[in-house]
């Protein structure tokens, strides 16, 4: 076990605190709310010494990730942060990051995309960009962002393959919380030294990266990197169990809160999560059989092992702080009846978006959305997609 | 240019991963000799060896032996003719002659 | 005292509600709770009506949603109470914590507080201008909280917040005797 230091941090400050005990060779970013303080603090670390990174104040976040791309071909270890629009428009160069390999780590913080513009929290940037081929991994609370940063690192230069953490947009960036710190030194032991196998700035190993890869080629290298996503699972397991062992910390794919049992259960991400916590407690000392699954890890979506969490529910309940706008459903919900139609599970599975442009979630909301699921198990209709909490 | 063997292209557990190209100098590899349909000949008596066409061709395809031009790979020159255009010599120390002609002149 | 206690704070912008709710949970985890400390955000014009919230319990707090029910409701600025319900959502029992020169008595009248809202005042503006040398009601009035609510050990916190400002103002002991004297002050002024 680490020596930890108990500390009040906002998920922004733990973020940065990451990357500053991570200490990566370059960190190229843009400023945008409200993950502007990831970066902005990350520059003061840079500024006082504290860190040996190159900081590379560039012009928008295209530029950013353009950046990125090209200081982690050239081998460095390489970090980022943006939200919402900042993450849209550098989609463009995610897709190459991924597409190359380059094990970058981007802190997002969700913030919900324009039109109409809004700067709070849901979680459409990250879903907006879900099938770039990054890892996407979701944060409950400050706790959870500074962990997750932490193990990112790892992930990435383990599997090569880019990984996004994500924090929700005010309520966990701008929201204090008590939280454990490794030590400088742990961490510097727990994330290792960088040593990639292959980088432009060797010259003893030359190598040409993103060569016109035509019909010829293109296919092989995406079957490639569709295989390197589905083998990540084993990587991010791995990573943290170590984490496990060095802090007490447990991860996986998901968490299964008072699922033993559990005859109806909530699925949702990020802070929610831990609102939806509070509620499960309180059914379950009135003795209703609830349980909450919290997916960790979007993407790769650990599909078998979710279907295999909520095989012996009656009904679910998923809610999506984003919508697909695929005209039936949300893109939570979407991964949850494939996971479970392949799995040969026929199950009543209830869709709440919620929360869309911070709007705020409530105790009695999840209350809510339980009351509507043990209706749905006992064979009541229930609206198969519901809209929580908007004004009708 | 002799039509080259088509080898089997390997499959993607056997590519290296992130499109990453292994080795150096791996263009010499790729032949773009018969994109060519204007051919650049060395007129010797003429050229000066400033070595300005040395400098300019994007194939790196203008041979140099000692200080001197000697003539051009042709198994990489595209024929763009930018050699011709930047000869500074009066006159021209190079001709750029069709590829056909130049082909039928070597069967003969 | 329960188990978690929520807190709101009313103030304007540039005013500090949103330092004074990070100072408290700062002490507070010093004094091994658990914490939560966050804005509210909006559009932030300095001068506008703006809230903060801290959450202080003894056990991991998982709860991510707004502060609706405060226990504690403090106001920096009492010229808000014309325009904001500051009593809006307290839960009866609830205490009222008003940064003015009157008394509870006078508070409850002025303002029509209802009656299960326990009310307390103390006129930290004039004590951070007479200690501090600017009005900076934010500080004292964490002295006047811990007295009024009994929620954090005063001689902890006056030991934290000590070694906290001798951190930040080492070139300025006459702040940090400053600070530390308008919380002693405001814990020992305040009216309930």
């Amino acid at each position: 076990m680490v020596n930890s230091n108990i500390v009040a941090r906002t998920g922004n400050e733990a973020m940065a605190e990451a990357m500053r005990q991570i200490n990566p060779d370059v960190v190229a970013a843009y400023p945008i709310t409200p993950a502007t303080e990831v970066v902005q603090i990350f520059a003061s670390y840079v500024a006082d010494g504290l860190v040996d990174t190159e900081f590379v104040p560039v012009e928008s976040e295209h530029s950013a990730m353009s950046a990125c791309i090209g200081s982690a071909a050239a081998g460095g270890r390489t970090m980022t942060g943006t939200s919402s629009q900042g993450l849209a428009l550098m989609a463009e160069m995610l897709y190459i990051a991924a597409g190359l390999r380059l094990p970058i780590v981007l802190a997002d913080v969700n913030r919900a995309l324009s039109s109409p513009i809004n700067i709070h929290c849901d979680h459409s940037d990250t879903m907006m960009v879900k099938e770039s081929g990054w890892v996407q991994i979701f944060s409950e609370n400050c706790q959870e962002a500074y962990d997750n940063m932490l193990q990112a690192i790892r992930i990435a230069e383990t599997a090569k393959i880019p990984v996004v953490v994500t924090t929700d947009g005010f309520i966990i960036s701008h929201g204090m919380e008590r939280m454990e710190m490794l030590s400088d030194a742990d961490v510097k032991k727990f994330v290792g030294e960088y040593k990639p196998e292959n980088y432009l700035l060797n010259l003893e190993k030359p190598i040409t990266i993103g060569a016109l890869d035509l019909t010829d080629y293109y296919f092989e290298h995406k079957r490639q990197q569709i295989e390197a996503i589905r083998n990540s699972k084993k990587v991010i397991l791995d990573v943290a169990k170590d984490f496990a062992a060095k802090t007490g910390r447990s991860y996986g794919l998901f968490e299964q809160y008072k699922m033993d049992g559990a005859e109806i259960a909530v699925i949702a991400m990020g802070s929610t999560a831990g609102t939806a916590k509070v509620v499960v407690n309180a059914l379950r000392k009135k003795g209703v059989k609830a349980g909450l699954i919290k997916p960790r890890v979007f993407r790769p979506f650990p599909k078998e092992e979710l279907a295999d969490a909520l095989a012996g529910l009656k009904a679910v309940a998923v809610m999506d702080r984003s919508d697909s706008m695929n005209a039936h459903e949300g893109p939570l919900c979407v991964e949850i009846k494939a996971a479970l139609f392949d799995k040969g599970v026929s199950k009543t599975v209830l869709n709440y978006v919620y929360g869309l442009g911070g709007r705020e979630i409530k105790l009695e909301d999840i209350e809510f959305v339980f009351g509507e699921l043990a209706d749905a198990a006992k064979g009541k209709p229930v609206s198969r997609v519901s809209y929580l909490g908007v004004r009708e | 240019m002799s039509a080259q063997k088509k080898a089997a292209k390997p499959g993607w557990k056997e590519l290296p991963e992130g499109d990453l190209i292994i080795g150096g100098g791996t263009a010499a590899e790729f032949k773009t000799g018969d994109w060519r349909s204007m051919r650049p000949i060395l007129l010797k008596d003429k050229c000066i060896n400033c070595l300005t066409c040395w400098v300019y061709c994007p194939d790196s395809a203008v041979i140099v032996q000692d200080g001197k031009v000697v003539g051009y790979d042709y198994e990489h020159c595209k024929g763009c003719g930018i050699c011709y255009n930047e000869c500074p010599v009066k006159g021209k120390a190079i001709e750029m002659v069709s590829e056909k002609a130049a082909k039928a002149k070597e069967k003969k | 005292m329960k188990e978690m206690t929520e807190i709101r704070w009313h103030g304007r912008g540039g005013q500090g509600a949103k330092t004074a709710a990070l100072l408290l949970a700062d002490a507070a985890l010093a004094s091994g709770k658990y914490i939560q400390a966050f804005p509210e955000y909006g559009p932030e014009r300095m001068g506008a009506p703006v809230t903060s919230f801290d959450r202080i319990s003894s056990g991991p707090i998982s709860l991510h949603s707004g502060v609706i029910n405060p226990d504690v409701v403090i106001v920096l600025d009492p010229t808000l109470m014309d325009s904001v319900d500051v009593t809006e959502g307290m839960s009866s029992g609830g205490t009222l914590l008003v940064n003015i020169e009157r008394s509870p008595e006078e508070v409850k009248k002025i303002f029509n507080i209802p009656a299960e809202v326990r009310i307390c005042t103390v006129d930290a503006s004039k004590i951070s201008k007479e200690t501090i040398g600017r009005e900076i009601p934010n500080t004292p009035m964490l002295g006047a909280l811990v007295k009024a609510t009994g929620i954090l050990d005063f001689k902890d916190m006056i030991e934290d917040m000590k070694k906290k400002l001798e951190k930040k103002f080492k070139s300025k002991p006459e702040v940090v005797e400053g600070n530390l004297k308008a919380i002693e002050r405001a814990y020992k002024e305040v009216k309930s």
